[in-house]
């Protein structure tokens, strides 16, 4: 009897862990697998068809806006990254007038609902003159994952103190040798998974996309969108399936290599 | 070798003075110890000294040339941090090589230097370590190494033991005094550690409140004390306080004390120092010309070689401190007379 509850409370958590898997995996999984069904009604059985993929090799549409969400995920990664942790370096290092309130006001864009963020921008943009466009998407989509990605450099910064580039300068490294050589290596894990941060909001992202997509051009979660209203066909799930394989297969990449953060 | 000096040195943190004109020199090839408690002042001299906090007065000067607003980085001088500071994602190698690689040292010339350092701080064989895979005395050691490899002008050391163990730090004491003497540099550490000042410094200098307490020798401190400070920082001090009258203090409670050294003038408060053991404890009074007070015994520490009292006197408790050599020990509630010379009794400063 004594040996036995331990073991049902092994049990019961492992079913937890799985039920949880479970319930993440099984929406995509019946995705992927309608993306190889030859009926357009996700009719049974069950009859294996690559058709959808090749329905998907020529809808121009759908490859064009896959292009965008890549391009402008990208571009957004790399400046939000980069102006990121130079802002994290700075309020996490250097003490300046209104360091607190810069530091504070980081935090409420993260929760305005994006409908709002996405409708200020829209108006703003209208009214400077930036207008719609891949261009401005991009601008909304970095000012979106800057919090984040100075949140998550910040968090890392705040783990280790001055003291290793002070270490650094009475060894005789200037500043820039003192961040290029010891507070970048040190930041590095906090740097990769804010880089993952700021590409999930700008590759997520609808609702700015949405509202900043002129007419004619559109990014994948739009495009999505308006497939799915017009008569929803199965290249969609085509499409889906390979963007979840492909961010599954980076993401798995990148925690492999910077272990999410931790002390490498 | 280099000798570093300070001269008026001064900063602020607002209205607080964290270093009130403290003027300072620290000779060359010595060790010495800024000793002080937390908040004193001594850890802003020391950085001072190293390039990260900017003095509003006064000067550093490294052999004669002032470096006050000189960067850090262009100053030569090796740190020991409190934490180490070690680089955490470089191998031990790549941390000690860390000072010769922006200096543009070749890797081979490095590689032999570094050799040499890890056999300096026993600890040959740790290139490719990581920082973390050491325990807290081999990062101490590598932390050493890292900040002696470059051959700095003076070694800056800031309370170098404070995370070790008790044991662990005081073979490190020793060591650290070994490794200090072998290369002959200048260094200058910061503690809050009266027995570490003690043991590993030629010279200390007692901060208190931003301001220079007194300067000197280990010994010379500890058997002069200039001031109550000092007197109860370095060491622990029987403090008594009377009035001049001819060539004595008179006390009330305890009658006339001589001390040594120039009394302050004819009827004025004056304060006297006495250590614990340099106090001799009687049954009932013995010889004349000497210093006395009656008491009874409130607790008796006994720790094998020695015994430490707390006496009951008319002055408050005071302390006693007897090494274990044969003769009476006193129990608690026993009366006693403690005792002590004219030469041991020091005038101090209130």
């Amino acid at each position: 009897m004594t040996r036995l509850a331990p073991r049902i409370a092994d049990g019961m958590g492992r079913a937890f862990l799985a039920l949880i898997l479970i319930f993440l995996y099984l929406p995509i999984a019946v995705l992927a697998l309608m993306g190889f069904n030859e009926s357009v009604h996700y009719a049974l059985p069950f009859e294996f068809s690559t058709k959808w993929y090749e329905a998907l090799a020529g809808n121009e549409r759908l490859l064009t806006a896959s292009f965008n969400s890549v391009w402008i995920a990208v571009a957004n990664t790399v400046i939000a990254t980069v102006i990121g942790t130079m802002a994290a370096f700075a309020l996490g290092r250097f003490r300046f007038r209104g360091r607190t309130v810069m530091q504070l006001l980081l935090f409420p864009p993260i929760t305005i609902p994006w409908l709002i963020i996405g409708t200020a921008m829209l108006v703003l943009f209208f009214w400077t003159g930036v207008g719609r466009g891949l261009h401005s998407m991009l601008l909304g989509h970095v000012a979106l994952s800057l919090p984040y990605v100075i949140i998550v450099v910040g968090a890392r910064m705040a783990s280790f103190g001055p003291e290793l580039e002070e270490a650094a300068a009475s060894l005789g490294a200037t500043p820039m040798q003192a961040f290029w050589r010891v507070s970048i290596p040190v930041l590095m894990p906090g740097i990769v998974a804010a880089s993952l941060f700021a590409f999930a909001v700008s590759f997520d992202q609808f609702v700015i996309s949405y509202f900043l997509a002129p007419p004619g051009t559109s990014v994948l979660p739009v495009e999505i969108f308006s497939a799915i209203r017009k008569g929803f066909t199965p290249e969609v799930n085509a499409i889906s399936t390979l963007v979840i394989f492909v961010s599954m297969g980076i993401m798995l990449a990148f925690a492999r290599l910077s272990k999410f953060g931790g002390e490498r | 070798m280099s000798v570093v000096e300070a001269r008026h040195v001064t900063k602020r943190y607002g209205e607080v003075r964290a270093l009130d004109d403290v003027s300072l020199v620290f000779p060359e090839g010595k060790f010495f110890a800024l000793l002080g408690p937390s908040g004193s002042g001594k850890t802003t001299l020391l950085r001072a000294v190293a390039g990260f906090v900017e003095p509003e007065e006064g000067e550093i000067l490294l052999d004669g040339e002032d470096i006050a607003h000189t960067p850090a980085h262009r100053r030569n001088i090796g740190m020991v941090f409190q934490n180490y500071a070690l680089f955490p994602h470089m191998s031990i190698f790549d941390n000690i090589a860390f000072g010769l690689s922006v200096r543009g040292v070749s890797r081979a010339d490095a590689r032999e230097r570094v050799h040499k350092m890890l056999e300096l701080v026993r600890l040959p064989g740790m290139e490719q370590r990581k920082p973390r895979q050491l325990s807290g005395g081999q990062q101490q050691r590598v932390a050493l190494a890292r900040a002696l490899v470059t051959e700095p002008k003076v070694l800056l050391l800031d309370e170098p033991l404070g995370a070790l163990d008790k044991r662990l730090r005081q073979e490190m004491q020793i060591e650290l005094k070994q490794i200090q003497r072998a290369v002959g540099i200048t260094a200058i550490f910061v503690t809050h550690d009266q027995e570490e000042a003690l043991t590993l410094s030629d010279q200390i200098a007692i901060i208190n409140e931003g301001r220079l307490v007194q300067v000197g020798p280990p010994g010379d401190i500890y058997e002069n004390p200039h001031s109550v400070f000092a007197a109860g920082f370095l060491g622990d001090a029987n403090i008594l306080r009377g009035r001049v009258e001819g060539d004595v203090v008179v006390i009330e409670g305890a009658g006339p004390v001589a001390a040594r050294g120039a009394l302050p003038p004819q009827g004025s408060a004056a304060v006297v120092a006495v250590r614990p053991e340099k106090v001799r404890l009687s049954g009932e009074a013995s010889a004349e010309g000497v210093n006395r007070i009656a008491g009874r015994v409130l607790q008796a520490v006994f720790s094998g070689t020695s015994v430490t009292y707390l006496i009951e006197t008319a002055l408050g408790t005071q302390r006693a401190f007897r090494q274990n050599a044969g003769e009476r020990i006193y129990g608690v509630g026993e009366a006693v007379v403690m005792e002590w010379s004219r030469e041991h009794t020091v005038v101090v400063e209130e």
